[in-house]
């Protein structure tokens, strides 16, 4: 398999799609600039033409209405946002129209959409630059909703987000465009709601999802040197959720741990663990924790976002208490050797 | 000796071009850890506008606000601390160079999302109005912001209620690298736009700072006497990156030949010819406030950086009334 960034992931499924069926749409602000959404849809306009692949006015809220309107009319849109905080404004269009045209017109009809947002962080990115909402879509009925962490899965997913039949939100996370791995050539697709077993272990369950995925591998790759073995799923999808997988292994571990990307109130991890309670009350040795964002904003001074964010550090802290253990998570953040508002040494801002 | 209009442009000008062009230079020290969207070039709006407008009006802006703050009288000092994320910031290192404040100066607010202070502005002219007040509110957009639905909703509220608020439009033809003809139809003039949502719109050109002044006093005194709102679209060009201190014209979206010609054009360079030549002011003059300009803006960075960052509780405070936080445990 070849190795390439997420980012390139991206293009690739983008650029697989188009070639396959002339039905595939990708438009979004910016997506033929020469900066191509991060890299994400450079040169898709030269090689497949500027009715297909196209910039769009600063109309978020009647793009997505129009997306909506193009899936209904045969088409596989792909609309992107370089900042979920964007897409902010068409939650009407996704909300009212795409999620609910399937179930309104009693199933005649379906929104083939898939709508790209990229989750910021860091480098003053702020209030409205940076936001993690996934729970807010992956609380609609109608909504598939999906976060991949690796290159691998950001492409598989997203082509299974443009060749199936639903609306589909899919979230990028800005600080994992550079991170390289292996993925497939050509044409495949990976079905939603399977999780991924990044790590196998035995004593605690970790369930994580997007960048925070990353974080948790390092603590359990951290936490497995100690003598300590966890089993890592990475959520990949949101909505629909892999409930098999994370009981299987909560059944084995008897211990979770979900680590959110969103904020604390109303997330993601808070359903995760309700599930915990409600069914799997007797597999539990010990009460389920979460680590999500804090409920407030991000700041945009970095004196502010220094101790805001859940890192490694802390998911290794949290399993080694679950367990009755201590760990030095010193080698941790040693390990970073860049400031904690950057994704890594390549990034130099602005954006 | 007060000065004259000309030399309050001039001297406005010449401050928002230092205070962008000490940002930009100073910005790979890494000590703006934050996206900056820089005004050089395109100052004459901002500066006509301070001028034209009462001190006691009120303004909201978007994301490219530094110089809009600066017209509008807002603490420079508390700028640069807030671009640098510390304590001392207008909004206390918690919004940065997109989210800028001086309530003492009327700038309410400049905020990230695109649009997303035009109908707040309109509000804020709503208030003014049913308070049986006189002052008006200038709402800053780019040409950007008349392809949002939400700058005709609130166009259309504006004008149903001959409301005291003046949308005035930087038109700098492109959005980040989009130029108006892959977003609005060829020929559409976004005064025109405008004026058919119920505004009384006027078009000029932007790097020309008397005339722009004299586009937005008449459209300030037509709201002054209760004409109902008004739209002033100014032509104007960002040289600089679209977001951050380097120059783009090298990656393709618009050519070397347009961006000179638009410097050219220079609005700042233009006004000191006309006032040089016609004795307006002399060099003398130019030396005096140029350097009263260095000196206040390096003692504004000399604060940011005196400056302390916010503690780490700061995080968590200002999210709720203290009311509600109390009862938050
Ligand atoms: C709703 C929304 N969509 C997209 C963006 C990304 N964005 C930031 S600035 C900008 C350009 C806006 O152009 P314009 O209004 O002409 O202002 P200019 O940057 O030219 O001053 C865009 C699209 C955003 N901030 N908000
Ligand atoms: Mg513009």
């Amino acid at each position: 398999m070849p190795s390439m960034t997420y980012g390139e992931a991206i293009r690739d499924a983008l650029a697989v799609a188009l070639a396959r069926d002339p039905a595939v749409l990708v438009y979004g602000l910016g997506t033929p600039d020469p900066k191509g959404v991060f890299g994400t849809t450079l040169g898709l306009q030269a090689t497949f033409g500027a009715d297909r692949v196209f910039d769009m006015p600063t109309s978020e809220n009647a793009m997505t209405g129009i997306g909506v309107g193009a899936a209904l009319g045969g088409l596989r849109p792909v609309l992107t946002h370089q900042r979920l905080d964007f897409a902010l404004l068409s939650l009407d269009q996704i909300v009212n129209n795409a999620a609910k045209w399937r179930f309104m017109f009693g199933g005649r009809g379906s929104v083939p959409l898939t709508i790209r947002m990229i989750l910021g962080r860091g480098w003053g990115q702020g209030p409205t630059h940076s936001q993690n909402l996934q729970s807010w879509f992956a609380h609609v009925p109608g909504l598939c909703v999906v976060a991949p962490t690796t290159p691998e899965d950001a492409k598989g997913l997203l082509l299974n987000a443009i060749f199936g039949e639903d609306p589909v939100i899919f979230l990028e996370h800005r600080w994992l465009h550079n991170v390289t791995g292996e993925a497939p050539e050509g044409f495949y697709r990976i079905p939603f709601g399977q999780a991924r077993r990044l790590r196998a272990g035995a004593d605690v369950t970790v369930v994580a999802m997007s960048l925070m995925s990353l974080e948790a591998a390092h603590a359990v790759d951290h936490l497995a040197r100690e003598g300590l073995s966890c089993d890592l799923l990475d959520l990949r999808s949101l909505n629909p959720i892999d409930w098999p997988a994370i009981d299987a292994s909560v059944r084995r571990t008897g211990r979770l741990l979900v680590v959110d990307a969103g904020q604390e109130t109303g997330g993601v991890a808070g359903e995760i663990i309700a599930h915990a309670a409600t069914r799997l009350w007797g597999d539990l040795r010990a009460p389920p924790r979460r680590l999500a964002m804090p409920d407030a904003p991000e700041a945009t001074s970095p004196a502010l976002t220094a101790a805001y964010h859940v890192r490694a550090e802390h998911i290794a802290a949290a399993i080694a208490e679950m367990l009755g253990r201590s760990t030095d998570t010193t080698p941790l953040v040693a390990a970073r050797r860049f400031p904690h508002d950057v994704p890594g040494d390549w990034f130099r801002g602005p954006f | 000796m007060t000065a004259t209009l000309p030399q309050r442009l001039l001297r406005d000008m010449l401050r928002i071009r230092a205070v962008e062009e000490a940002i930009a230079e100073r910005y790979a020290e890494q000590k703006m850890r934050c996206p900056v969207h820089l005004s050089i070039g395109q100052e004459a709006p901002a500066a006509a506008a301070g001028a034209a407008l009462a001190p006691t009006d009120l303004a909201v802006s978007g994301h490219r606000a530094h110089a809009h703050y600066l017209a509008k009288g807002g603490d420079l000092k508390a700028m640069i601390a807030e671009i640098h994320g510390k304590a001392t910031g207008c909004c206390s290192g918690k919004g940065g160079s997109m989210h800028l404040t001086d309530l003492s100066a009327g700038f309410v607010g400049s905020t990230a999302i695109v649009g997303g202070t035009v109908p707040v502005g309109v509000g804020l002219a709503l208030a003014r109005q049913l308070a049986g007040r006189g002052e008006m509110v200038c709402v800053f957009i780019g040409d950007a912001v008349l392809e949002t639905g939400v700058f005709y909703e609130s166009a259309n509220f504006a004008a149903l209620r001959r409301l005291p608020v003046l949308f005035l439009c930087e038109n700098n033809l492109y959005s980040v690298y989009s130029p108006l003809s892959v977003r609005q139809p060829a020929g559409r003039s976004l005064a025109e736009a405008a004026s058919a949502m119920g505004l009384n719109a006027t078009a000029g050109d932007g790097n020309d700072v008397l005339a722009s002044h004299d586009l937005i006093a008449a459209a300030a005194a037509r709201i002054r006497r209760g004409e109902g709102p008004q739209f002033v679209e100014l032509a104007t060009y960002r040289w600089r990156e679209h977001c951050g201190p380097m120059f783009d014209n090298d990656i393709g979206y618009r050519s070397p030949a347009e961006f000179e010609a638009w410097r050219a054009l220079d609005p700042i360079a233009r006004l000191t010819r006309q006032l040089l030549a016609g004795g307006g002011i002399d060099n003398a003059w130019l030396a005096a406030t140029s350097g009263a300009i260095k000196d206040e803006v390096d003692a504004a960075f000399a604060f940011a950086d005196a400056s302390p960052f916010p503690g780490p509780e700061a995080a968590f405070t200002d999210i709720w009334s203290p009311e509600v936080a109390a009862c938050r445990r």
